[in-house]
């Protein structure tokens, strides 16, 4: 899709954190009510990414008072105020959606730790 | 015929999509428009009607019949592979050699686009006009996607003219009626339509102001 990609440049955004599968987010969403507006943030683990360019969506998953409640947002809506990355996850799948069937201690994910280099002549 | 239409030959580039003023997604087609000149103008003195005749796309010059050169000179430009005339009351507005391109519509304007479906070749009924086939089981054998009767006996004894069938599908002329221009780019000339439009990426497209645009 080369061809439309000065069409789409103007809708991307570019202030979007670099973040997969596992990790943590902290979603700022704007929420228009009446005409007021204001800032709803939805924290969860991102089980998916999917999609490409412009049309690229992320889905994000929490549990609230014991019930799963699931978001997809597009990447590049303007909706989105802000993301924050809290943690990111240590995880072997790009789509996380066995998160579903576990509850629990069982649906945690362990947090990614950067490996540190092993020091030269130890 | 009193009505100002306005109309522009372009090429279809592709779908994507965009944010409107609610931050909704709205699916787009973006169509290459033009540019487009005038060739003729006629006008109900000269012609018996009045409409404007655009040409659109570039052709190698030695491609050119004698007659279309000679038509394309008289308009005072360079030969171009498509033509098309648009019937409208204003059509003394145009002069000659005028060149159109995205320009000619604006956001929000509802437009109708000609084009040419994609082929899909020889296709069954089922593909072709939505027939739903036979069962999948029930002691159906190899037929699942047969069409079932056709018609009568002996009476009428043939079947009717017209009776869908299997046959080529697609590659014909389609309009697409009442789409609404999300987006015009005067730089790149592109216009953008919410929804879809017959036809391939590259394929030719024309697009006019709306014959039958619902009134508000």
């Amino acid at each position: 899709m080369k061809t439309l990609d000065a069409v789409d440049a103007s809708s991307l955004r570019s202030d979007i954190p670099a973040f997969r599968a596992g990790d943590n987010l902290k979603v700022h969403v704007k929420v228009v009510e009446g005409n007021k507006t204001r800032v709803q943030v939805f924290q969860g683990v991102v089980i998916a990414r999917a999609g490409s360019g412009v049309a690229e969506s992320f889905t994000v998953r929490k549990v609230s008072y014991g019930v799963g409640v699931e978001r997809i947002f597009p990447l590049h809506t303007p909706i989105i105020e802000k993301i924050e990355v809290v943690s990111r996850g240590d995880v072997r799948r790009a789509k996380l959606y066995y998160l579903r069937d576990l509850r629990g201690k069982a649906a945690k994910i362990k947090e990614k730790r950067d490996r540190v280099p092993a020091k030269p002549g130890a | 015929m009193s009505t100002n239409v306005k109309g522009v030959l372009g090429e279809k580039l592709g779908m994507t999509q965009v944010w409107d003023d609610n931050n909704k997604v709205v699916p787009v087609t973006v169509v290459k428009a033009g540019p487009c000149v005038v060739t003729q103008v006629r006008t109900p003195e000269n012609d018996g009607y009045s409409a404007v005749q655009i040409a659109f796309g570039a052709i190698d010059p030695r491609k050119v019949n004698k007659p279309a050169a000679g038509h394309f000179e008289k308009a005072g430009v360079t030969p171009r592979r498509h033509l098309v005339e648009i019937r409208t009351a204003d059509a003394s507005e145009y002069v000659l050699g005028q060149e159109l391109s995205a320009g000619t519509f604006e956001v929000g304007q509802m437009v109708d686009i000609v084009g040419t479906t994609k082929g899909k070749g020889f296709a069954g009924v089922m593909k072709r006009h939505g027939f739903h086939g036979l069962r999948a089981t029930h002691g159906v054998q190899r037929k699942h996607r047969s069409p079932g009767s056709i018609g009568g006996c002996s009476t009428p004894g043939r079947v009717f003219k017209g009776m869908k069938m299997a046959g080529r599908m697609g590659g014909e002329r389609q309009t697409t009626l009442n789409l609404r221009i999300q987006g015009v780019d005067l730089e790149r000339g592109l216009i953008l339509v919410k929804g879809a439009i017959p036809g391939p990426k590259g394929g030719l497209v024309f697009v006019r102001s709306a014959v039958k645009e619902a009134r508000a």
